[in-house]
C-alpha cells in the first residue's frame, strides 16, 4: 500500500517538476504566453485548468478502457478525446453559470479557451499511451495541472516586472518572453534525475 | 480577369508565408515549433504534416460549406480536423516510424492547433475550393518554413550537424562544424531561446524594411 502511495507521489512530482508541461514538453504555450501578463488571470487560469484536466483525465480513462479498448477502435482516440473535452467544457460552462454565477464571471472566459488547448488533450493521450491505471491517470492529471500552474505563476510574476524593463526594440514583447522562458526552462533542467521512474 | 484571379491566388499563398506567418507573426501553434525542432529532419516532417492537414481540412470544409449548418459548424470542423489528423498520424506511423517515435504526440496534437481551426472558420467556410486550397497551402508552407528555419538553426548551433531527409525513412547527416557545439541549443531551454532570438531577428528585419519604405516615400 505504502509503495503505491510512493509511486503516486513520484508520478505527481515527475509530472509537475521534472516533465513540466511548459518547460520540458512544450505544451500549452499559446495559453502560457497569452495569459501570463497579469497575476490575477494567471491564477484563475491555473485553477480552471487543473480542475478540467483531472476531470477529463478521469472520463477519458473510463471511455478509453471500457469502450475503445474492448471494441478495438483505439485509433479513434484523438476524435473521441477531443469530443469528450469539448462536451466537458460546454457542460461545466452551463453548470457554472447556473450554480455559481460569481465564479462563472471570474473563470468563464478561460473555459472557452480550454477546448482548443493542446495541454488538456495531451493528458488523456499520454495516459492512454503509458497505460496508466485509473488512479495513476488522476495523479498524472493533477501533477500536470500543478506544474502548469507553477509555470504560469512564475512567468506572470516575472512579466509584471518585465513591463518596466528597458529591452532592445526588436526583443520587445514576445521575443523577450521567449528568452525569459528559456532561462526558466534551464533552471528546470536541474530537476531532471530527481526521481527515476 | 484570369490574371487578376491568379495574382489574388498568389497573394493568398504569400499571405500565409510572410504577412501572417503562424509562428513568427501570429505566435500561434507554438508547441511543436519548440518541441520537435532540435533536429532538421523532425522539423521538416512535422511541418509537412501540418501542411497536409491544413490543405486537406480547407479542401474538405470548402467542399462541404453549403451543407454544414452554421449552428453546428464548430463541432463539424473539429471532427473534420481530427479525422485528417488521424489519417496523417497513421500514415506517418506506417511510412516514417523512426520520426513518428519522436514527434508522434505532437502530430496528434495538431488537432488543437488554433491556426487550423481559424483558417477553416475564417476562410474555407466562406470561399470556394481553389482559393481555400491556396490559402491552406500558404499557411502550411509558412509553418513548414518556420519550423525548417528554427530546426536548421538549432541543429547547426547545438550539434554542428544537419540531418537532411532523403526519403521517408532514410537520411543523410552532414557535419558542418567540427568545433565544440553549443549543447544548450538542442536542450529544451535552447528551443525557447532560439525562437525568441529568431522572432527578434524577424522583427528587426521588418522594422528596417518599414523604415526603408517610409524613407523612400518622402
Amino acid at each position: 500500500m505504502s509503495s503505491e502511495f510512493t509511486k503516486l507521489f513520484e508520478l505527481i512530482i515527475s509530472a509537475s517538476l521534472i516533465n513540466n508541461f511548459v518547460f520540458t514538453r512544450f505544451l500549452g504555450l499559446c495559453i502560457f504566453f497569452g495569459v501570463s501578463k497579469k497575476m490575477e488571470t494567471a491564477v484563475g487560469m491555473s485553477i480552471t485548468f487543473t480542475a478540467v484536466m483531472m476531470v477529463s483525465a478521469a472520463i477519458s480513462w473510463v471511455i478509453f478502457n471500457l469502450v475503445l479498448v474492448p471494441l478495438e477502435i483505439t485509433f479513434l482516440e484523438i476524435i473521441v478525446f477531443i469530443g469528450i473535452i469539448a462536451g466537458l467544457v460546454q457542460l461545466s460552462d452551463t453548470i457554472m453559470r447556473k450554480v455559481s454565477p460569481g465564479l462563472y464571471y471570474k473563470l468563464g472566459i478561460y473555459l472557452a479557451l480550454i477546448s482548443t488547448n493542446c495541454i488538456i488533450l495531451a493528458v488523456p493521450l499520454i495516459n492512454a499511451g503509458e497505460k496508466y491505471s485509473f488512479i495513476e491517470s488522476l495523479a498524472f492529471g493533477l501533477g500536470s495541472g500543478l506544474g502548469f500552474a507553477l509555470a504560469l505563476i512564475i512567468m506572470a510574476s516575472i512579466r509584471e516586472k518585465l513591463e518596466l524593463a528597458d529591452v532592445p526594440a526588436p526583443f520587445k514583447g514576445l521575443p523577450m518572453a521567449f528568452v525569459v522562458t528559456g532561462l526558466i526552462a534551464l533552471a528546470f533542467t536541474g530537476f531532471s534525475g530527481l526521481i527515476t521512474l | 480577369m484570369s490574371s487578376q484571379s491568379s495574382t489574388s491566388l498568389k497573394e493568398l499563398f504569400l499571405n500565409g508565408i510572410v504577412k501572417e506567418n503562424t509562428i513568427f507573426k501570429l505566435a500561434l501553434s507554438l508547441c511543436p515549433s519548440i518541441a520537435v525542432t532540435n533536429n532538421l529532419k523532425n522539423g521538416i516532417f512535422m511541418g509537412a504534416a501540418v501542411l497536409f492537414v491544413q490543405v486537406m481540412v480547407n479542401l474538405t470544409i470548402s467542399l462541404l460549406r453549403k451543407v454544414i449548418h452554421p449552428k453546428v459548424r464548430l463541432p463539424i470542423f473539429m471532427l473534420v480536423i481530427s479525422g485528417w489528423v488521424t489519417v496523417t498520424q497513421l500514415m506517418m506511423a506506417a511510412f516514417a516510424p523512426d520520426v513518428y517515435a519522436k514527434v508522434g504526440l505532437y502530430v496528434a496534437l495538431i488537432v488543437a492547433f488554433a491556426s487550423i481551426l481559424a483558417r477553416a472558420e475564417m476562410f474555407a467556410s466562406k470561399n470556394s475550393i481553389i482559393p481555400s486550397m491556396a490559402d491552406g497551402l500558404g499557411m502550411g508552407v509558412g509553418f513548414l518554413f518556420a519550423l525548417t528555419v528554427i530546426s536548421f538553426f538549432r541543429e547547426l548551433v547545438g550539434k554542428g550537424t544537419l540531418t537532411v531527409p532523403t526519403g521517408m525513412a532514410t537520411q543523410h547527416v552532414f557535419t558542418l562544424m567540427n568545433t565544440k557545439p553549443v549543447l544548450l541549443m538542442v536542450l529544451p531551454a535552447g528551443g525557447f531561446l532560439a525562437v525568441g532570438i529568431l522572432m527578434a531577428f524577424f522583427n528587426w528585419i521588418n522594422a528596417r524594411y518599414a523604415a526603408k519604405t517610409a524613407h523612400g516615400l518622402h
